[in-house]
């Protein structure tokens, strides 16, 4: 379990550069400590080694198929919460996501504060187990 | 200029499949035809042949009879007066009343063929006679028939006109008696014998006569035959060889204008000839008539056929060109439905591309505004105007989002699958969805369902679409122009269509609008409120369902849109209506 007083560990997928930059900005002033990757590969990579409470997947990344990167982001942390941003029309990809365990999805260009409360009642919930699922 | 290339390859293509049906109906006339009259032709020409070879012995037969008979008088006439000449002695035959009395049992046994009797001696002189002429101590010396007479036992002469300038011939039978040489001759009636011949006629034209071996009449001139071209004809029939006793026919033979056909037979041992002539359209005119009424019968069955082909091709023409026509009204719908699409794959593309921008744009705006609580700028004076600019950035931006979600909405698949669907209940459905925006906006929703509406099979998602386009349309329409707005909605049914009407009493479309009305991104709604294809995406539904929207509109009163949607659609609406993107 995450203690309250430590930041809340979020890795931000997005190939949007600036909207990523921008985000964990915003983030780290509501706590939240944001590690970003650029692609699929790099949400991998960062994975690796390192425990995060939440993450935030944009479902239309360039180098994969943003289902795809749920599925495996899944295997390697079954118990962290994923949070999908789509666009619209693409609803039905989110729906599939949820199905894959998802925890929630939110349309692009989203309510900042909606979306901080979606991470942080993921995050620090019930939802995030015992953060021992590594 | 897509269009117009494609109805240049169409009426080529319809010229194509004329010329392919003109060829082929040649084809199958001459197929029909080429038949049609080998067999005709092949059954003419037996049937023809055969049945003049019948006529022709027929004839022949019957020329043979006549010959015989004329012969057999000849014959019996001699032989009356060789019975004559050797039953009975000089003595009793140089007395005129034996003569006479003989004569009268001549006449009288044998139809009065006979007109004399007399004996004529060695030198011409006719020693005795019985008869009406008076040619007792006549002189025959010089005459050519005592001269041939003389020369043979049996004589039958000519036709000549002699002492007593009348038609006639002898019969002559020469006698010995004390060493010298008498005739004993009897003169043979002329008509008697003529009416013989006379007596040959066959059909209307068909008449004989009897020529000698100079071609000389032996016979009435009846028709007038030497005066027309007549020697001619008789010098060629009697050049003609003639075997013994056969009849010899001649036919196609060109005279006096018409064609004719001649039998020759020869009489009197070959020193006259019998003819016969027929016109040849006499002889066979039945044969004629079967070989008229044949072609008459080729003549209307080709005509039958032509015509059947004819009409045919017509018919098959005409069904190419409606189908044509139907693929051309298709392609024209395909292009149309096919620029909705590409419109559509645009508009999510671009709505796709902006969202990230416009995510990006808000975030940054939050950020200041994140920024601005610190302490540093509380104080600062302007800050209010920034918290508003900020806040009026972040809005602009949510619009955006709204715009884009619209469009992608247009891009957007709905279920196409037809299910059974009851339009009043998807109209109640929208009607609650709504409530509280028309209650906003101070709109009353008035609603007429014609109870036990039948269900009709089309896409539910899709209807729902046009029916909340339509309301939505409605209360934009009403907006500010009318304090007691008004939508009433009535669905009914006439027929084997359901109609369903939306009215509204708001500020109602101008006319110079009306014709665009249904086209993608025409809207009059101010920048940012409307995209403009929302009636076309409703035009694009009901138009698959095989039904029509139509609009009529008055400004200042309202507008009303009529759809009508057919019970019963034959077409398969398994189809999207958009591609999915």
């Amino acid at each position: 379990m995450t203690n309250k007083s430590e930041p809340l560990k979020l890795l931000l997928v997005d190939d949007e550069t600036g909207y990523v930059e921008i985000l964990s900005k915003r983030m780290s002033k509501r706590g939240i400590e944001v590690t970003a990757a650029y692609s699929g590969a790099e949400a991998i990579r960062a994975m690796r080694g390192r425990y995060f409470d939440a993450a935030v997947l944009d479902l239309k990344m360039e180098d994969m198929d943003g289902i795809e990167i749920l599925k495996i982001l899944r295997t390697m942390d079954s118990k962290m919460p994923v949070i999908m941003l789509t666009g619209h029309g693409s609803e039905r990809a989110a729906r599939e996501g949820i199905k894959y365990g998802a925890y929630d999805y939110l349309t692009k260009p989203c309510n900042f504060d909606e979306l901080v409360t979606k991470i942080k009642t993921a995050g620090i919930g019930d939802n995030r187990g015992d953060g021992d699922g590594k | 200029m897509n269009i117009t290339d494609n109805k240049t390859t169409q009426m080529t293509g319809l010229e194509y499949y004329r010329l392919f049906i003109k060829k082929m109906v040649i084809l199958l006339v001459i197929f029909s035809l080429v038949p049609l009259l080998l067999i005709n032709t092949v059954l003419r020409h037996y049937f023809l042949s055969s049945y003049s070879d019948k006529v022709m012995e027929h004839m022949t037969e019957l020329i043979q009879k006549h010959k015989q008979n004329i012969d057999n008088f000849l014959q019996e006439r001699l032989n009356n007066i060789r019975v004559l000449a050797s039953s009975n002695s000089m003595e009793q035959l140089t007395n005129e009343d034996f003569l006479k009395k003989n004569l009268d049992i001549l006449q009288k046994e044998y139809d009065n063929a006979f007109v004399d009797l007399g004996i004529v001696d060695i030198n011409g002189i006719q020693i005795a006679y019985a008869g009406k002429y008076k040619l007792v101590s006549a002189n025959y010396k010089d005459s050519t028939w005592f001269n041939q007479a003389l020369k043979s036992k049996y004589y039958i002469s000519d036709v000549f006109l002699g002492l007593r300038g009348q038609p006639h011939f002898i019969v002559a039978v020469k006698k010995q008696w004390n060493n010298k040489d008498y005739i004993i001759r009897a003169t043979i009636d002329f008509n008697t014998f003529n009416s013989m011949v006379e007596k040959i006629r066959i059909g209307a034209t068909g008449f004989a006569f009897i020529v000698n071996k100079t071609g000389q009449l032996q016979t009435r001139n009846m028709y007038n035959l030497q005066t027309i071209n007549g020697t001619s004809v008789l010098d060629f029939l009697n050049k003609i060889d003639l075997q013994k006793e056969d009849v010899h026919a001649v036919q196609n033979l060109q005279y006096r204008g018409k064609e004719f056909i001649f039998f020759i037979v020869s009489l009197k041992e070959g020193q006259w000839r019998l003819i016969f002539q027929q016109e040849q359209g006499d002889a066979f005119s039945e044969l004629y008539k079967a070989r008229q009424m044949g072609i008459i019968i080729l003549l209307c069955g080709s005509i039958g056929v032509i015509l059947i082909y004819y009409l045919m091709s017509r018919k098959m023409i005409r069904f190419i060109e409606l189908s044509e026509q139907q693929r051309e009204k298709m392609n024209e719908q395909l292009i149309e439905s096919g620029k909705l699409a590409s419109i559509g794959e645009l508009a999510a593309g671009i709505a796709h591309e902006i969202n990230n921008p416009v995510a990006i744009m808000v975030e940054e705006a939050g950020w200041i505004q994140d920024l601005l609580k610190e302490e540093d700028f509380k104080d600062s004076e302007n800050v209010q105007e920034f918290s508003r600019s900020l806040l009026q950035i972040k809005l602009q931006g949510m619009r955006c989002k709204d715009i884009t979600f619209k469009l992608l909405s247009f891009a957007r698949k709905t279920d196409p699958r037809a299910v059974k669907t009851q339009i009043n209940d998807l109209i109640e459905e929208i009607v609650k969805l709504s409530k509280q925006r028309a209650k906003y906006s101070h709109i009353e929703i008035k609603t007429e369902f014609e109870q036990d509406l039948p269900e009709l099979m089309a896409s539910p998602s899709e209807l729902q679409q046009v029916f909340l386009n339509l309301f939505n349309n409605a209360i934009d329409a009403i907006g500010t122009a009318n304090d007691e707005g008004m939508v009433s909605i009535v669905t009914k049914r006439t027929g084997d269509t359901v109609l369903i009407s939306f009215s509204d009493n708001g500020q109602g479309i101008p006319k110079s609008n009306i014709a665009r009305i249904f086209d993608p991104f025409f809207t009059t709604k101010p920048i940012g409120k409307g995209t403009g294809i929302g009636l076309s995406i409703c035009h694009g539904i009901i138009k698959k369902l095989g039904g029509d929207i139509t609009v009529s509109s008055e400004v200042g009163i309202g507008t009303t849109f009529e759809l009508t949607i057919p019970l019963f659609l034959e077409k398969d609406t398994e189809t999207p209506l958009f591609k999915e993107l």
